[in-house]
């Protein structure tokens, strides 16, 4: 008890408030139905409806309650960032680990592959595969995963190829360990920094690129709330200074940062730096 | 033969590969997209009988694989072809929004990559400070953004509030180099906003990575200032990962904006593509696809290539 | 008995093709235009459009193509700012039977290149639009002519396979511009017409240049010095580019920021009727669409008051379930409008031996401004009277090729027509290749036929009401609305008194109505 206590005091306080936001995040996503005022999709008054103790939000542009569809919207967003992300680094690492570790023809296929898919624009890629694949949130999960998992890949393998080399994964591989020993043991300890890095950012982008992919009218299915789609459905109104779309945009923002804290802090850890 | 050279041989060998395998992927994918040129063309008002006349005047009546490898015999004889849609020219419809794309690309790029590095090193080097968190939290704010929304805000303020730059570039041919930045300089912003903080990040979890390692540990106790030691010792050691996250971001630029291109109404390669793909004009698309493709193998290579020159062990392997 | 169309020169305060026509129209004065004025740039964003737009009129299917076309290039007739039909390239039609047209061409009118309009041109042009190789998209338009041919050396005789008395509005479609036959005995599509104005740079999806006809032969018409027509596809840019003075006019202005935009002096908002519309259309031969108490309960199951505050800000006007609009003619005032009645609706599903109803809409973001939003709103609409219709957003890539008449139940959109028959004959025919509701009505079919030749007023105008009551009772689409053609321009420059409702931007010819201040 006193020790975790211990532990706890000697987290930076950027992290903590990483952590609180997280855990706020986590409960609101978790207990929408029952801490959302409103039906995520019931009109309740007018359109443009002011800040009030009834609307804590305002309404948006179809009378709907903005505070409900930001509390359903946490639900369904981080929701798919978290698979999609998870999805597309296993993926990826597992597909860069190999590469590093067994080099040669397996190197040069899948190398070759990921560079067929990085190489076609994502917008387009995407728009091509949830044209051809219809946009149901499994397709949409498994698109986007599928073409982040190229970048994580080429970032994997980057630095797995720097460990390959190391000695102790020679005197590793010598021992007569497993691939799958060595890949998980050796490389991935090793190479986790700057993949946690990439981690804490390719999970934010998961929203920017559903709400990229609502520009060209794919992205999530009405009338379920996600904040990217929020974004975009009121960002016209910032070139008039009204401030609406800031409101999903900054619960983006804060979720950025606070995830990245986080991730900062872990770096840190793992650096085995004192300061 | 030097080993560099003949990685680089072998690279580009593959890379003429790789962009046949585009080819098949792109080809194969228009011909599993719901509609044609003629159905897309027409849209509303196609009818069967029309669409029969369209598809026979552009020869899409003849099986798949005559009309691909039509397509590659043309293609091996430096022919692009012609727009299946308004007949013209590929070469001409392509060549001034190439132009105009590299010209955004490097406008962002030049005032991206120097900052994102400089801020990379300058935050691992006060890592925990208020400066630190002060940068990581700016960067992280706008990098967290849609980009479509950074332009609305940037245009807000620097052409709605302070009248500075345009809201939309429309460029003319004629215009000098001047007019031309001058009207740039909001979409070229949007995208450093965009990439800078990605770049800055993998610098500064790169440099960190390393400060525990013994070397490092070695300089500090030699007496070396810490700026020393991250920018001589350090630095170079990270260069593998930086690298690889620029030429990423690099190719981004050249191959991710059509959202700025579609807000800023730039007139670059991306509009067209996306507009290509839901006409199924293949040939348009194609040849977009190949030239960012082609973008993308060169700056990958370019950056196995520093890294492997950055790495001794990587040079010199068994 | 002989029906006579003549019509002269005649300006804004014309009268509706098809009454008796006074050929002293011809020389009175024409209304004064209010300042009009030469000289000035306008420069106008639109919206619907690519980089591999042609300028061939058979493939124009967006308002970059229609505008620039319009204002290179003459139809034979056109529909003015006042709405009605007016002559333009010909001077005046007649016919005996409805079945065959006399057009007189106007005199004197040269193309840019110099040639003088003869009836070859018209011919040809024309035809581009028939036979069997021909891939323009109005082919179904012209599908009833049998012959085009020249009547001596200035009019054009046309025979159609049965009478229509609303043809010469058929040749006021965009398709059906005037292009000159060059010397190699072929059409010449590079941009030369009779227009008000000569093409300077064609950069299509990026910027077109275009350079006032100091010969045109039209009074009163292409004021500005330059025009330049941009294609602007993001709403909310083309919106700042009206505000900060980049552009003067923008195609269509979104509906949440016109309060907004509204606030600014320097701009004015345009909001005009027409007949533009969507359809929630179902397969009427499909289960369980092929129940009329179906199609009944999803009918009464819509607020359509609550669309048009909601979706469209008040820029509409409640529709019947019929096309006809209430501003084109024959529309029926007196046919009783359909209200939102859950109870209703929730009778028409017991009736047809349901307790509820679960059916899918197929709907696009780029259909319209706010269709994903009507389904949406739809939907809340219908669940008290235990309809679930659920929003299927596809992607406006592909839409009309894969879902359009595709799926099962799905949200079609369609434009102005100038008079019924056009779109009875287009979207409810029974043998109409757009027949998108599968509509199916043997009376409805009859009365249409009998209406095209029937040139008693009074009766046509009873048939026409008669099959707004089909429609509205045993169609299978449900239309909610006619949606304002909703634009905006900078009070820089100015339009007379009237525009018209067919299109947007005074339809699609602002380029040539307007003028700077």
């Amino acid at each position: 008890m006193h020790a975790a206590l211990h532990e706890i005091r000697k987290i930076p306080p950027t992290a903590l408030f990483g952590m609180l936001v997280i855990t706020l995040y986590i409960i609101v996503a978790v207990f929408a139905p029952i801490l959302a005022p409103y039906g995520e999709s019931e009109i309740v008054a007018y359109e443009f409806e002011p800040w009030s103790s009834e609307y804590w939000l305002g309404t948006d542009s179809l009378g709907r309650d903005m505070a409900t569809r930001m509390i359903y919207g946490a639900r369904n967003t981080i929701g798919i960032a978290l698979i999609t992300t998870l999805l597309a680094f296993f993926i990826g690492c597992v597909a860069a680990f190999l590469s590093a570790t067994l080099q040669g023809w397996v190197d040069q296929v899948i190398s070759r592959a990921v560079d067929v898919v990085i190489s076609i624009p994502t917008l387009i890629f995407a728009l091509l595969l949830l044209t051809i694949l219809g946009t149901s949130v499994y397709s949409l999960i498994g698109v986007i995963a599928l073409i982040y998992s190229t970048f994580v890949f080429r970032i994997a393998r980057a630095v797995a190829m720097g460990i390959v080399v190391m000695d102790y994964v020679e005197a590793a591989r010598i021992r007569g360990e497993g691939l799958w020993w060595v890949m998980s043991r050796e490389i991935l300890p090793n190479a986790a920094p700057p993949l946690v890095a990439e981690f804490g950012l390719r999970f934010c982008f998961v929203f920017l690129t559903i709400s990229g992919l609502s520009f060209l009218g794919l992205g999530i299915q009405p009338p379920a709330a996600d904040w990217g789609s929020m974004v975009r459905e009121n960002a016209s109104l910032i070139t008039f200074g009204d401030l609406t779309p800031l409101i999903p945009a900054s619960a983006i923002g804060l979720l950025t940062v606070a995830v990245n804290f986080i991730v900062d802090w872990m770096l840190h850890k793992a650096s085995g730096l004192k300061d | 033969m030097h080993p560099l050279i003949k990685l680089v041989i072998q690279r580009l060998a593959l890379g003429l590969l790789t962009l046949f395998v585009v080819s098949l992927v792109i080809f194969i994918s228009i011909e599993l997209l719901p509609g044609d040129v003629a159905q897309q063309v027409l849209g509303q008002s196609a009818t069967p009988e029309t669409l029969a006349a369209f598809r026979q005047k552009l020869g899409l009546d003849l099986p798949m694989h005559t009309r691909y490898l039509n397509w590659l015999g043309a293609i091996l004889q430096g022919d692009l072809g012609t727009s299946l849609i308004s007949g013209a020219s590929i070469t001409e419809l392509l060549s001034e929004r190439l132009y105009n794309t590299f010209f955004l690309a490097g406008f962002a790029a030049l005032i991206s990559v120097p900052l994102a590095v400089c801020l990379g090193v300058i935050t691992a080097l006060y890592r925990g400070t208020p400066l630190d968190r002060a940068i990581n939290i700016v960067s992280l704010t706008a990098i967290s953004v849609p980009e479509f929304f950074v332009a609305y805000i940037l245009v807000f303020i620097f052409s709605v509030e302070l009248a500075w730059f345009p809201s939309i570039t429309n460029l003319s041919h004629d215009a000098g180099l001047g007019e031309r930045l001058h009207r740039t300089f909001l979409p070229a912003l949007t995208l450093t906003l965009i990439v800078t903080a990605h770049m800055m990040r993998m610098t500064r979890a790169s440099l960190i990575n390393l400060l525990a390692l013994p070397y490092i540990e070695m300089a500090r106790l030699k007496g070396a200032s810490p700026a020393r030691t991250i920018v001589r010792h350090a630095l170079p050691n990270a260069i593998a990962p930086i690298v690889t996250v620029i030429a990423i971001n690099l190719a981004y630029l050249i191959v991710g904006v059509v959202i700025v291109e579609v807000v800023f109404v730039y007139p670059g390669l991306g509009q067209l593509l996306v507009d290509s793909v839901s006409k199924r004009d293949f040939t348009v698309v194609q040849a977009a696809c190949l030239i960012f493709s082609a973008t993308y193998i060169l700056f990958n290579l370019a950056s196995d290539l520093i890294s492997i020159a950055s790495n001794p062990r990587l040079m010199h392997r068994k | 008995m002989t029906l006579k169309l003549l019509n002269g020169s005649i300006g804004r305060r014309g009268f509706l093709a098809g009454s008796a026509a006074a050929v002293g129209l011809a020389h009175m004065p024409l209304p004064l235009r209010a300042q009009a004025q030469k000289g000035g740039t306008f420069r106008l964003s639109v919206n619907q459009g690519g980089t591999t737009d042609t300028l061939n009129p058979a493939e124009a299917n967006g308002s970059q193509q229609i505008m620039v076309g319009w204002a290179l290039r003459n139809n034979l007739t056109e529909i003015g700012s006042d709405n009605a039909l007016h002559p333009e390239l010909a001077t005046s039609w007649s016919s005996d039977d409805a079945a065959t047209w006399i057009f007189q061409l106007r005199q004197g009118v040269t193309f840019h290149n110099g040639k003088s309009l003869s009836p070859e041109d018209v011919i040809a042009s024309l035809n581009l639009h028939r036979g069997e190789d021909s891939t323009s998209g109005a082919k179904s338009l012209l599908a009833g002519v049998t012959d085009i041919s020249a009547e001596g050396d200035s009019a054009v005789r046309i025979t159609l396979d049965a009478p229509n008395a609303d043809f010469p509005f058929i040749l006021s479609d965009y398709h059906f511009q005037i292009m000159p036959v060059g010397a190699d005995g072929l059409l010449d599509m590079s941009g030369v017409g009779t227009g008000g104005y000569t093409l300077a740079d064609w950069n299509p999806g990026i910027k077109t240049v275009l350079q006032r006809n100091p010969d045109y032969w039209k009074e009163n018409a292409a004021h500005f010095d330059t025009v330049e027509v941009l294609l602007i596809s993001d709403s909310a840019a083309a919106t700042t580019a009206l505000v900060t003075g980049e552009i003067d006019a923008v195609q269509s202005a979104e509906y949440r920021t016109l309060s907004q935009l509204g606030r600014d002096e320097n701009i004015a908002i345009e909001s005009i009727s027409g007949g533009f519309h969507p359809t929630f259309a179902m397969q009427s031969g499909v289960e369980p669409f092929n129940n009329r108490d179906v199609r009944l309960a999803l009918k009464y199951g819509v607020d359509r008051e609550a669309l048009v505050d909601r979706v469209l800000r008040g820029h509409g006007t409640v529709a019947n379930d019929h096309p006809i609009a209430p501003t084109m003619p024959y529309f029926d005032p007196s046919i009783e409008q359909r209200a939102y009645d859950p109870d209703r609706a929730k009778y028409h599903l017991t009736q047809a031996g349901l307790d509820n109803l679960s059916v899918s809409l197929s709907v696009s973001d780029s259909l319209f401004a706010g269709a994903v939003d009507a389904v949406t709103l739809y939907r809340e609409h219908a669940a008290p009277a235990g309809i679930d219709v659920q929003v299927a957003r596809e992607p406006g890539d592909g839409y009309w090729s894969d879902v359009w008449m595709k799926k099962p139940f799905f949200t079609g959109s369609w434009g102005a027509r100038p008079v019924p028959d056009m779109i009875f004959a287009t979207a409810y025919a029974q043998n109409a290749d757009w027949n998108e509701s599968q509509f199916n009505h043997d009376q409805f079919q009859q009365l249409m036929i009998a209406a095209r030749s029937e040139l008693d007023e009074a009766k046509r105008g009873q048939m026409y009401s008669d099959m707004q009551v089909i429609l509205r009772d045993e169609g299978g689409s449900v239309i909610p609305f006619f949606r304002n053609f909703v634009y905006a321009r900078r009070t820089g420059v100015a339009h007379s008194e009237n525009v018209a409702s067919n299109w947007s931007l005074d339809g699609y010819k602002a380029i040539e109505r307007w003028w700077a201040v």
